[in-house]
């Protein structure tokens, strides 16, 4: 522990992909990619429900592939491409799962919804067409407190079946309940 | 633009996005650990490692040297004591002599960084005596000495309730079968994804503003200006939008205040963020519960009279633990009929962190007993328990034997609707052994009848601003904590004057700018703050008509707000833009603003302990469970659920389905899993302050839920509409416990239902042992019950006051309220 701290300590620093942009951050090099979006980019879409790897909430992708962010340090973002949610919209409107998201009313608080995002995106990126069950297993790390998963699950098929090109709506019985 | 349907609604009761959905997807909506602002500083909190220790000496010089660190707080330095109810000022922002738990906040750093302020904090050299620790309700019953608080009923008692409606020892003798069972129910936890998180700024004109991941702003600022002794004007509390609440975020907590008086010794905005570890400390969740039932019923299962006792275990400081304990009392009568009642409540304060309201305050822990119960006794009675139950509903529009005004009753159509749903009577007591159904019912408030302090003010208020644009700007104090408070208020007003709901300004929960709502707590928001925004809407209405009227030369009574437009509804091509009504009501008569408030109707109860159990509308709910229940290793697993929730009236359906299938999921780890355990034998340490310890459902053990939702208009609800958050949570964790007994014949009778104890309960029906095929408890604390109030039902002539009332009485009829301060 630094006790007797002199000064600041040196800063890290890095240069990565951000959402398609090229990026430069300094930062302490203790801080893990969670702290160094929030604290020293100021990207506060991520996160966080633990710090600990536990709960899913802080999820990213790098290259590509679901990442705790809480879990990796920042240092080992160098030269590696990073996705968070605010990459997700463009100026042509929201990603298909943000819409189908929105629509389904699968953010409720909405505080676990950047990290099920990019790990649904993650699963569709793979798996164009997936079941219940494979959607499950690819959301089984991320925790909701609000939804009881049900309106996330109808919102990944949602958007899963648009960008296959289908022309989807939601179930009646996912909005009105059963008759 | 919305199509009217058959009741000429044309918002209210369509599937729609949320107002805010937009910046949830994006990441846009800030919550309190995403704001910072120019020099903001850190703020960390030492807690105590002891359960029960008096301070002895706390040296802070080591810590207030450490380079970056700007200020270092302790008890002495904010003596005033808070909490949420008046009858229980038992916290301090920072221990002042005694700690009660282990996490209780002994000191606070400010510093420059959170290493900084974290490294600091162990700097503060604190002695402590340590006491002995009072571990649970029967510790407490045992060892009224130490005590853990120097007031309460007795000992380490806090409270103590005896009530009686009508002689309940003449029900017994007049009942056909008495059974008398006793239960448990384990405490657990909200959870909720975001950890607390409070910024305070202090200006140099010495103007406070603290924000929040708060559910009731309302009554964090009111303990600031009590604990801070600083005029309220000077306060501002802004409560974020919460990343889930559930009841845990419904009290004043020592980082707001710690970090608002950090904020004024150091003139830097300071920033506290709970740990997941810290938030299991703060709790306030589900009350652990004792039980025990006697109920006696007739031939065909109608309640003759029941006697419910609870101790339940509080946990450390009061909070809402008045009133919980009077929740697990109230709600028996407001679903069958019961014709004698009588109800003795605990609550004992332990060395564990406190107890307060989760999710169904106070009333999944009877409501569990009395479900179990019934299907015990319909067994008993050879009665189908979905049958039985549908004979002895509640009446609508009736009075219950505590004076429980209940108005729209939709719970035959909820048992109706999954009896069918789930096809119930081809399949009950039908299924191979390993496989059952169960199901239960409940009824839940929607919002509490009376403040949480006395006051004879609105319990919501709203502020509407029509501009010449055409804007409407709606200002409620509600707090959206997800459950889409801030839609609500949108949807109510667009319906009214026939704007966009997405054209809809919406400004919540802010105390400068925001008229009081009592906050998200008790499904009340909806209801309360809906009928504000709804009277509101109506007034503006009500300036806006006449001077179309003059132009379109068309009677009020004719013109139609809708679709953005003010028009006669006999010849729809007349009319003017909803701007330029509001343009000709201004030039007519000034600017446009108009308030709405909500007070609910005075409750019939005029007996000391009324207060707790009135609302202006009860919801229903049904539930059939199917459970798998591996006999080899205990484990249960629920592939589906079939739920019906009678809601009055959808002001939203999708998000009503959401909080439906919430309360499902929510009510399924309390069922299974979640527990708020202790080491006992080791001080009572928290078990398992973690996310990966502490179990909750994830995607893999969320089941299948099919949302039946009834709807049958209250009066009192605008546009009919009743409550959701919590209600449906309540018939799940029975229906689970009975749909274990359907599958394999063991019961069950306290949750969580573990493996362990289904193995337990299936090995003592193997060999015939005694209490064979049961696990649960086997005796209930004796605790020195009071002699009971008694209060004749309406149907012995009773007027809703005690017999022979005392003084006290007296006074308290007087205001019909519990728990106040005078
Ligand atoms: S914050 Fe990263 S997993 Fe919980
Ligand atoms: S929407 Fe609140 S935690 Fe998922």
């Amino acid at each position: 522990m630094a006790k007797n701290r002199k000064g600041p300590l040196t800063k890290a620093h890095i240069s990565f992909e951000l959402n398609g942009e090229h990026t430069e951050v300094a930062f302490a090099p203790h801080k893990t990619l969670l702290e160094v979006l929030r604290e020293d980019l100021r990207l506060t879409g991520t996160k966080h429900g633990c710090e600990l790897g536990e709960c899913g909430t802080c999820a990213l992708l790098v290259d590509g592939r679901p990442v705790l962010s809480c879990l990796v340090l920042g240092l080992a973002c160098a030269g590696r491409s990073v996705r968070t949610v605010e990459g997700m919209a463009s100026a042509a409107g929201l990603h298909p799962l943000q819409e189908a998201f929105a629509e389904m009313g699968a953010a409720q608080c909405g505080y676990c919804t950047p990290g099920f995002l990019l790990t649904a995106e993650a699963l569709l990126n793979g798996n164009a067409e997936p079941s219940r069950d494979e959607i499950k297993d690819a959301l089984a790390g991320n925790l909701c407190r609000c939804t009881g998963y049900i309106k996330i699950y109808e919102a990944v098929e949602l958007a899963a079946a648009r960008m296959r090109g289908e022309d989807a709506r939601p179930a009646e019985k996912s909005l009105y309940g059963e008759v | 633009m919305a199509k009217s349907d058959g009741n000429g609604l044309r918002v209210v009761g369509r599937a729609q996005r949320k107002v805010d959905a937009t910046p949830k997807v994006t990441g846009e909506t800030l919550f309190a650990d995403d704001l910072s602002f120019p020099q903001m500083v850190y703020c960390k909190t030492l807690r105590s490692p002891h359960a029960h220790a008096r301070i002895i000496r706390i040296d802070t010089s080591r810590a207030e040297k450490e380079a970056g660190v700007l200020g270092v707080l302790t008890g002495t330095d904010l003596p005033i004591p808070f909490g949420i109810l008046p009858v229980s000022q038992d916290e301090h922002a920072l221990a002042l002599d005694t700690v009660r738990f282990i996490g209780d906040p002994v000191a606070a750093v400010a510093a420059v960084s959170e290493e900084i302020a974290g490294e600091a904090i162990h700097l503060i050299d604190v002695e402590y005596e340590q006491l002995r620790e009072i571990t649970s309700v029967e510790d407490a019953l045992a060892n009224p000495e130490p005590r853990i608080h120097d007031y309460g009923d007795s000992g380490n008692l806090h409270k103590l309730i005896s009530l009686e409606f009508g002689t309940v020892a003449d029900g017994f003798d007049a009942a056909h079968l008495v059974r008398e069972d006793l239960f448990f129910y384990e405490g657990s936890t909200h959870l909720p994804i975001e950890q607390h998180a409070a910024v305070a700024m202090y200006s140099a004109d010495h103007r406070l503003t603290l924000w929040s991941s708060t559910q009731t702003p309302h009554y964090v600022h009111i303990a600031l200006e009590k604990v801070l002794e600083m005029p309220a004007s000077r306060i501002r509390v802004i409560a974020c939008p919460n990343g889930g609440g559930f009841g845990g975020k419904s009290d004043p907590f020592s980082h707001e205040i710690v970090v608002s008086k950090l904020a004024m010794m150091t003139g830097r905005p300071v920033k506290a963020t709970l740990t997941r570890e810290e938030v299991f400390y703060c709790h306030r969740g589900r009350h652990p519960t004792h039980m025990w039932v006697r109920t006696g019923v007739t031939k065909d299962g109608h309640i003759t009279a029941m006697h419910f006792r609870t101790a339940l275990d509080g946990g450390g400081y009061g909070s809402y633990g008045v009133a919980s304990t009077y929740y697990t009392g109230a709600l028996q009568t407001v679903t069958y009929q019961v014709d004698r009642y009588k109800f003795e409540g605990a609550r004992a304060f332990t060395n564990k962190p406190p107890c307060g309201p989760k999710r169904g305050h106070g009333t999944p822990q009877p409501r569990f007993a009395l479900e179990v119960q019934m299907d015990k006794i319909a067994e008993q009675l050879k009665l189908d328990p979905a049958d039985m139950r549908l004979k002895h509903l509640v009446p609508a529009d009736s009075l219950t034997a505590n004076y429980l005004r209940v108005g729209s009753m939709g719970l035959a159509e909820c048992i109706n609707k999954v009896v069918t749903g789930s096809n119930w009577k081809e399949r009950f007591r039908r299924l191979p052994h390993g496989r059952g159904v169960g199901i239960a019912c409940s009824s839940y408030i929607s919002g509490a009848g009376l403040p949480i302090y006395w006051n004879n003010m609105p319990h919501s208020g709203v502020q509407l601003q029509c501009d010449r644009s055409g804007g409407v700007t709606v200002f409620c104090g509600s707090t959206d904590i997800g459950q889409g408070s801030d839609s609500v208020l949108a949807y109510i007003v667009a319906e009214v004057l026939g704007v966009d709901p997405f054209e809809i300004r919406v400004v919540t929960a802010d105390t400068d700018l925001t008229p009081v709502d009592l906050g998200s707590y008790s499904s009340r928001v909806t209801l309360m703050s809906g009928n504000a925004a709804l009277q509101a809407a109506e007034r503006a209405r009500e300036l806006i008509a006449p001077e179309v009227a003059k132009q379109l030369d068309v009677p009020t009574s004719r013109l139609v707000f809708a679709e953005s437009r003010v028009f006669d509804g006999e010849n729809p091509e007349t009319g003017t833009t909803f701007a330029e009504a509001v343009q000709a009501a201004e030039a007519a008569v000034g600017t446009i603003g108009t308030v709405g408030s909500y007070t609910p109707p005075a409750s019939a109860g005029r007996y000391r302990g009324s207060g707790v159990g009135p609302s202006p509308a009860y919801s229903y709910s049904a539930a059939v469970v199917e459970v798998h229940v591996e006999p080899d290793s205990g484990i249960v697993r629920v592939p589906k659920v079939w739920i019906a929730h009678d809601i009055g009236q959808c002001i939203n359906p999708t998000t009503v389905m959401g909080q439906v299938e919430g309360s499902v999921y929510m009510g399924l780890g309390e069922a299974l899993m979640e527990e708020m355990a202790y080491r006992a034998n080791r001080r009572v340490v928290h078990k398992c302050p973690s996310m990966l310890e502490y179990k909750s459902p994830t995607t893999l053990e969320m089941c299948e839920v099919e949302t039946y939702l009834v709807t049958d208009p209250d009066p009192n609800g605008p546009f009919g509409a009743k409550e959701v958050g919590q209600g449906p949570l309540l018939p799940i964790m029975p229906a689970v416990a009975n749909a274990v007994y359907d599958a394999v014949g063991v019961r069950v009778d306290e949750v969580p239902i573990t493996p362990e104890k289904v193995l337990t309960a299936l090995k003592r029906k193997a060999n015939g042992k005694e209490g064979g095929g049961r696990y649960g408890p086997t005796h209930f604390p004796e605790i020195p019950w009071p002699d009971p109030t008694r209060v004749p039902p309406p149907w012995e002539g009773g007027d809703g006051k005690a017999i022979r009332p005392s003084d006290e009485d007296a006074k308290a009829a007087a205001v019909a309220q519990p728990e106040r301060q005078h």
